[in-house]
């Protein structure tokens, strides 16, 4: 999708302009919004907040937003220089937003998506219950409704005022990804500036195909913890995309102006397990016989002619031509909500 | 419960069990290894990278009975505290652990976890070889692990290298043991920008054993000897060894189908959410049938289709991180 904007923006100063940490030079705002936030001199990545990500990433008006009403408690009353539910309060005032992520369903370049999104504006992008709650319903909804799963990640890592409660988000954002192994629901994570800490450390490291922006940080020790437990300071260009690339931790290291169909290409080419089963090479679907020649040439001229054909992947996918998991894990439906302490 | 900065009892209080915990004569898990189980066989390495002293497993028997045991290993004096790295693990320590679970999950042997590190390891070696892929993985491992897994926390448990080895069906902590999302060090460089606020951070956080019990992030509690367990090393062993027979009974007893139901809804369950039925947010277009069309021609001045970034907009491009761990 070219997001284009026309030349009457809105009303806002004109007069600002943003200073590029990467190549120092200054960029007219307009221009930066224009380019995707993306710097056009030097390609350094600004953060986007989970809008601007919406709008980059998923077909127009096909993004539903779930489970809008989840906001936190606090659990500990936590306090240090400053109450917890303060600083939630000031995060939501500074964003709109209600938690640090948001997640609902999609269609990306038109394959239906569950997908998750994280603002790092909002307390650092912090995951405590509730992000972690939005995380896990993602993935089950993923794996009910049979369509993968994303989450793009921009996050200090687990939120220090909900103590070990969002230590142990950790273990419930992971446990539905061994479920969706058994459903066959792949799951795409997209790791932004930054994804460290707790996030990186749980679902965010286990995607079946992992996506970085170019130049962000993702590294498990943030910098100040590492300078503070170790007394070392960590160097310079380490914990980078590229870096994490180069060691075999992600798995494409894209631009952002390439986000939107690299992951439209993947969701073509890794789909649910029951759509991909069957014979090989495929007899019935889009096959090398007349019918599938057929098919693909309507489809290039049409679009939806194949149906007309009795092609129906969709139909084949919830009859459950290929593997399901075990009844009784499917069964295994958690409870939803919190048990309070 | 209102939040208020905690008292100075507080402070005291949570700073004393966290020196408790990390008390240079405190028990190791070695130490009580040896005189909980027999016949102990220690296994070595990642058969990926090599082995890493921070993190010790192997099988062992209880009361005769084969179990799969592994923990974080801190020294007891400077030399075996560089060799074991101080029980911070680097990342080859979990995926040993991984390997010691297969392997357990493999012959069905239920797995017994001793959790005392500060932390796993974060500098640069740990991160170039995937830290947090590797306590990911293990805890993912956890979560689906096919036979009982028991954990106690038996001196320190820092943040992800404590809970890569501490899923369980039922989590036990020491009772000077201490739980944390961060080292009160780091949380306290963080929030207040001042290590040395760490006892205010260790309250804040509420990571004794007796908060983490009411917070319902573990089971239950084992008594120490009066001062802690670096008094009485054998009565600790002997109270935790106690303890592990009456968890090992009730989790063994469960179907691996329930075990493992169980286990998913004990973790989906951890935390305090509120639920509300709201409106979800949605770009409003308003727009008059003369502005779309407008827009359709792409008339400069015409207003733009409404677009999320307008819901929920960039700006105000602090770097605050004040949260996450």
């Amino acid at each position: 999708m070219r997001i284009k904007f026309p030349l009457g923006r809105r009303d806002g100063p004109t007069d600002a302009w943003t200073k590029c940490p990467g190549c120092e030079s200054q960029i007219f705002n307009k221009q930066l919004e224009r380019n995707l936030r993306v710097c056009p001199t030097c390609g350094h990545h600004f953060r986007m907040s989970v809008g601007e990500r919406i709008d980059l990433l998923v077909d127009r008006d096909s993004f539903e937003e779930r489970d809008a009403g989840l906001t936190s408690g606090d659990p500990l009353g936590f306090h240090d220089q400053q109450a917890y539910a303060d600083r939630l309060e000031a995060s939501h005032i500074k964003t709109g937003l209600r938690e640090a992520a948001v997640w609902g369903t999609a269609r990306i370049e038109e394959h239906p998506v569950a997908i998750g999104l994280f603002d790092f504006r909002f307390m650092g992008g912090s995951m405590g219950s509730v992000v972690g709650e939005k995380v896990a319903r993602c993935f089950e909804a993923a794996i009910g409704e049979r369509i993968p799963a994303i989450i793009v990640s921009a996050s200090g890592g687990a939120r220090m005022q909900e103590g070990t409660l969002s230590l142990l988000q950790l273990a419930k954002t992971t446990a539905p990804l061994a479920r969706m192994d058994v459903a066959g629901v792949p799951f795409i994570s997209v790791l932004t500036d930054p994804t460290t800490g707790g996030v990186l450390a749980s679902f965010a490291s286990l995607g079946d195909v992992i996506v970085a922006e170019p130049g962000a940080l993702i590294g498990f020790a943030g910098a100040r913890v590492a300078s503070g437990t170790v007394g070392e300071e960590l160097p310079e260009g380490f914990q980078r995309s590229e870096f994490l690339l180069e060691h075999g931790f992600v798995d494409l290291v894209v631009p952002r102006a390439e986000l939107r169909r690299t992951l439209g290409r993947l969701l073509r080419a890794l789909p649910v397990a029951a759509a991909a089963g069957g014979a090989w090479p495929p007899t019935e679907e889009r096959a090398w016989g007349p019918i599938g020649v057929l098919s693909d040439f309507a489809e290039r001229l049409g679009g939806a002619v194949s149906e007309t054909i009795g092609i129906d992947v969709q139909a084949e996918e919830e009859n459950g031509g290929g593997p399901t998991p075990p009844a009784s894990r499917e069964a295994a439906r958690p409870p939803r909500g919190g048990k309070a302490p | 419960m209102t939040a208020a900065p905690p008292t100075p009892r507080a402070v005291e209080e949570a700073w004393r069990r966290v020196q408790l915990a990390r008390h240079p004569q405190r028990p190791r898990t070695m130490d009580l290894v040896s005189r909980i189980f027999d016949d102990f066989v220690e296994l070595h390495g990642d058969r990926s990278y090599r082995d890493d002293p921070a993190i010790v497993g192997g099988p062992a028997l209880l009361e005769g009975r084969p179990v799969m045991v592994i923990g974080h290993q801190k020294g007891t004096d400077t030399d075996s505290n560089i060799h074991r790295n101080f029980g911070s693990p680097h990342p080859e320590g979990f995926r040993k652990a991984q390997r010691l679970m297969r392997l357990a999950e493999k012959l069905g042997m239920p797995v017994v976890t001793l959790l005392d590190t500060a932390g796993a390891f974060p500098g640069p070696a740990a991160e170039e070889r995937g830290q947090a892929e590797a306590i990911a993985a293990s805890i993912k491992q956890m979560t689906a692990l096919q036979v009982p897994i028991v954990a106690v926390i038996v001196g320190e448990g820092g943040s992800g290298g404590a809970l890569a080895i501490g899923v369980g069906d039922e989590v036990l902590a020491l009772e000077n043991a201490v739980y944390s999302v961060i080292s009160p060090e780091g949380c306290a460089s963080i929030l207040w920008r001042a290590p040395e606020k760490a006892p205010e951070a260790a309250a804040a956080m509420r990571m004794t054993a007796a908060d983490q019990l009411e917070l319902g992030v573990i089971d239950g509690i084992i008594p120490e000897p009066e001062g802690g367990a670096q008094h009485d090393p054998d009565a600790t062993a002997r109270a935790l060894r106690e303890a592990l027979l009456a968890a090992l009974g009730r989790v063994t007893r469960v179907e691996p189908e329930a075990l493992l139901m169980t286990r998913y809804a004990r973790l989906r369950g951890i935390g305090v959410v509120n639920e509300a039925e709201v409106e979800p947010l949605r770009p409003v277009d308003d727009g008059t049938l003369r502005q779309r069309i407008g827009r359709l021609l792409r008339v400069p001045g015409a207003p733009r289709r409404p677009r999320w970034s307008e819901v929920w907009p960039s700006g105000d491009e602090s770097t605050d991180n004040e949260g996450g761990a």
